[in-house]
């Protein structure tokens, strides 16, 4: 597909709170809002931002693993308690690990791209504080290989695989600057959060936050090369948005300075079975970054705000480094010398991404999205960047590196 | 005989209880280590108590807590089980080292059970007569080989040994309330003890993750020996002060000023509720016996004792009235010993905070301090600043870290302790204090 066959757009974006550690509210004694409120939440927002909820053709809902955090499983049938309208309409849901948001978004796409539908309402949500951490690592863990990695794997498991990751990166590139570019990374995503009110760092008042970050890794404790300020949290959250033909934001009351367009779109899968690669290169998300930007037919230069898949800081690094803005190995440089930041070349994670907003992992993606579409209305409030902003770029990741959708949208 | 030999077969007497129960799930969590290190050797552990309602409770306690030990533990349990195809996730690994736990209890009410054992662990009540009565039968049913682990935190090793027989094979393991998580093991060893009992006691210790502070066979050893001398010291503040501010406000601030001035976790009469008014009156019973002519003994204990004041706590871990009443396990009133009744903190605080005068260091507390990189030069300036001022509590304070120093020293002076810092020790793991009571602050 060099070119979508229809124009595509993106609206109504919102989400909740990223609810977990760190939050005020966050009581891990207490009862919390379960899928149901976390769905209807993200969902009514979106509807309250067009003219007539009656109007949704189709709906997406993306989530990883409710069947074991929440034991639910058929979560399209959570679609119509958003509203009764979207009672009989086709609904799906899709599961991508990490990256079940960018899958629900490129669903709704191609539904719109089909033309089944003109409004698609898409739906992240994950609510994961149901279970003790040592667990969510066994749940986490099946965006993995189960079978073939599950038994060697460390206790956690994918804090593990990302640690290994960052460990091939200290030994090739030095650790010292890796290390100072991931608190860097740190840092940002913490001060990203707080202009977010509904990030889970929002509340976040440490002083010293590279201090922080630089705290040594300890793998007796957790893993050899990450530390805890390393990691995206454990979330619960939704985030939502209506994907629409030209036609269909029309129909809904808004203007095209509403929405933005879906100009590039880029997915690809790698095989799970098998290990990265090279573990100091997203191979995947390269892969799918480079279609959507093609696609888009745009350079690099384009771009003028960016969302990726930080799970981890390491993370962070590689994706500077994926998307071409650094040379293997300079990613770690280019994130210490502020590029990334709000005022930065290349603002990345605006909102506070998954470090500083949060992880609902299934919401991730379509939270991405958002915060993308936020940027390129100028509703991104506290944390709109400063220059103009014509294009962004989101790039959801699955797994270590399996399942990537990458989107380039146009103000 | 090595350690593992000596594990093949243990028992816990009094395992129901207060520290029974957390000596029990130490127990068998080693145990379950053992086995999964010896494949294909057994490990028993029997568990005596006097009633099954307790041994019930004993085992929900040990499954829910050893639980929460391996969550923590799954790295260690990955490469224990690292040959169990079947366990693949941390939650299996979890479930099957409970299953593992359960599997080598053995409960009973007779202690006959105890009749194989090679190790003993006793932490029944802290009555001589039934320490006595306990031992000459462990004497006679255990193999001659026992070793016997009492959980005194009173009574001299000696005594019990040749009242019993059990002389040379018996040692002092005085763990902390609660066992599961204090750190501190008191090791007291009597004049006469096998050398290998001595060094199996400190093998076990580092397989247990505790630390031993070492203490000599004198009624109360160093932990109750310091406990029971601050205690008094408070009765006495409280008697002296209550001429002027009535009993109920003195014991109101004597309580706050061990709590507040002194960076406690817990003021004074708080940590006696805490302990049981009745444990405290048995300690100073059997220390009083012991180490006669050293006024080790309150009227006002017994006192409240004949008038069914107890403390301690329910079953469900709930702190009971004693000194003072509680509500919500937090201190809300004092018990007046003339009108038998509580009398609510809010009747009267406000009375006995004026009296007592501003803090010298307002907003510093035991919680904040904790993990405070500065905490030693905080205190050291927070004293000071106690002895420039002129208000009452800073001047209880200052009195009560001296009482509270001079019975450390008492410890060291009278051979109880080899020197401050075991003393220190004591007090900083096995009470939670931020500092040592022999300091140069005071």
């Amino acid at each position: 597909m060099k070119k979508l066959r229809r124009d595509v757009f993106i609206a109504a974006g919102a989400y909740t709170v990223s609810l977990g550690t760190g939050r005020r509210e966050f009581n891990p004694r207490k009862p919390r809002p379960g899928l149901e409120e976390y769905i209807i939440e993200a969902g009514q927002a979106s509807l309250a931002q067009i003219s007539n909820p009656e109007l949704i053709d189709e709906g997406v809902i993306a989530n990883f693993m409710a069947a074991r955090f929440n034991r639910q499983g058929n979560l399209a049938g959570f679609m119509p308690i958003i509203h009764p309208s979207l009672e009989f309409k086709p609904m799906v849901r899709v599961e991508g690990a990490c990256g079940s948001g960018g899958l629900g978004v490129a669903t709704g796409i191609k539904s719109v791209l089909a033309e089944t539908a003109d409004a698609v309402l898409v739906v992240g949500v994950e609510v994961q504080n149901t279970v003790k951490a040592v667990y969510g690592a066994d749940i986490l863990a099946t965006a993995g290989y189960h079978a073939g990695e599950r038994k060697e794997g460390h206790t956690y498991f994918f804090p593990n695989k990302f640690s290994m990751r960052a460990g091939a990166y200290y030994e090739k590139y030095g650790k010292e600057k890796a290390r100072k570019g991931m608190a860097t990374w740190y840092k940002n995503a913490v001060d990203n959060a707080r202009l977010n009110p509904l990030a889970q760092e929002h509340h976040n008042q440490a002083a010293d936050l590279m201090a922080l970050g630089m705290t040594p890794p300890d793998g007796r404790f957790f893993t050899d090369h990450l530390n805890l300020f390393d990691c995206s949290k454990v979330s619960d959250g939704a985030a939502s948005l209506i994907v629409c033909s030209e036609e269909g934001y029309k129909k809904l009351g808004l203007t095209r300075a509403d929405v933005v367009q879906v100009v590039g779109l880029g997915q690809a899968e790698a095989n799970l079975t098998t290990p990265p690669p090279v573990l100091t290169e997203l191979t995947t998300s390269r892969v799918a970054s480079q279609n959507a930007m093609k696609m888009a037919g745009l350079a690099l230069s384009d771009i003028d705000v960016f969302e990726v898949h930080d799970c981890f800081t390491i993370t962070g690094l590689l994706a500077v480094e994926m998307l071409g803005i650094a040379q293997p190995g300079e990613g770690a440089d280019v994130v210490a010398s502020g590029a990334t930041t709000l005022t930065g070349a290349y603002p990345m994670n605006t909102g506070g991404g998954l470090v500083g907003y949060g992880h609902p992992v299934g919401a991730s993606g379509v939270r991405m999205a958002v915060d993308v579409w936020k940027q390129l209305t100028g509703k991104a409030g506290a944390f709109q960047v400063p220059k103009p902003v014509q294009h962004g770029l989101f790039l959801s990741m699955g797994g270590d590196d399996k399942t990537v959708v990458s989107a380039v949208l146009k103000k | 005989m090595d350690l593992k030999t000596r594990l093949k077969n243990v028992s816990v007497i009094g395992a129901a209880g207060k520290m029974g129960s957390g000596i029990a799930l130490l127990a068998a969590q080693e145990l379950a280590f053992q086995a999964l290190e010896n494949p294909g050797e057994e490990f028993i552990l029997n568990l005596i108590d006097v009633n099954d309602s307790s041994l019930l409770g004993l085992q929900k306690y040990i499954k829910d807590q050893c639980r929460k030990t391996a969550e923590k533990q799954v790295p260690r349990l990955r490469i224990l089980y690292a040959s169990r195809e079947d366990l693949v996730d941390n939650g299996d690994m979890v479930d099957e080292f409970v299953h593992e736990v359960l599997s080598h209890i053995r409960m009973g009410k007779t202690l006959e059970l105890a009749k194989d054992s090679l190790t003993v662990f006793e932490a029944a009540l802290e009555r001589e007569d039934l320490k006595f009565e306990l031992f000459s039968s462990l004497e006679r049913i255990c193999p001659k080989e026992a070793f016997f682990l009492t959980n005194t935190s009173s009574i001299p090793l000696e005594v019990i040994a040749k009242a019993t027989g059990v002389e040379g094979r018996i040692i002092g393991y005085h763990f902390y309330n609660p066992p599961a998580i204090q750190k501190l093991v008191e090791l007291i060893t009597p004049k006469v003890c096998r050398d290998d009992l001595v060094s199996f006691s400190k093998e076990l210790a580092k397989r247990l993750s505790k630390k031993i502070v070492p203490a000599n066979d004198v009624a109360g050893f160093i932990g109750n020996g310091h406990f029971m001398r601050d205690g008094l010291h408070a009765i006495s503040q409280v008697e002296k002060l209550a001429a002027e501010h009535g009993f109920v406000q003195s014991v109101y601030m004597l309580d706050k000023v061990s709590r507040d001035y002194l960076m406690r976790p817990m003021g004074i009469f708080q940590l006696i509720d805490y302990v049981g008014v009745d444990v405290f009156q048995c300690i100073l019973k059997v220390m009083d016996k012991y180490l006669p002519g050293q006024g080790l003994h309150s009227a006002l204990v017994d006192r409240l004792m004949a008038m069914g004041v107890k403390g301690g706590q329910t079953s469900s871990g709930a702190q009971k009235d004693g000194f003072l009443k509680y509500e919500k396990n937090r201190p809300a009133g004092v018990f007046d010993v003339e009108k038998g009744e509580y009398v609510p903190f809010t009747q009267f605080s406000g009375q006995a905070d004026a009296a007592l005068g501003e803090h010298p260091t307002p907003g510093m507390d035991w919680k904040g301090l904790q993990r405070d990189p500065q905490k030693d030069s905080k205190i050291a300036a927070h004293f000071t600043a106690c002895a420039a001022s002129s208000t009452l509590g800073a001047s209880l304070a200052l009195q009560y870290a001296r009482a509270s120093k001079q019975a450390g020293e008492l410890l060291v002076n009278s051979g109880v302790a080899a020197d401050r810092n075991d003393v220190n020790s004591v007090l900083m793991l096995g009470f939670f204090h931020l500092y040592g009571p022999i300091n140069d602050m005071v």
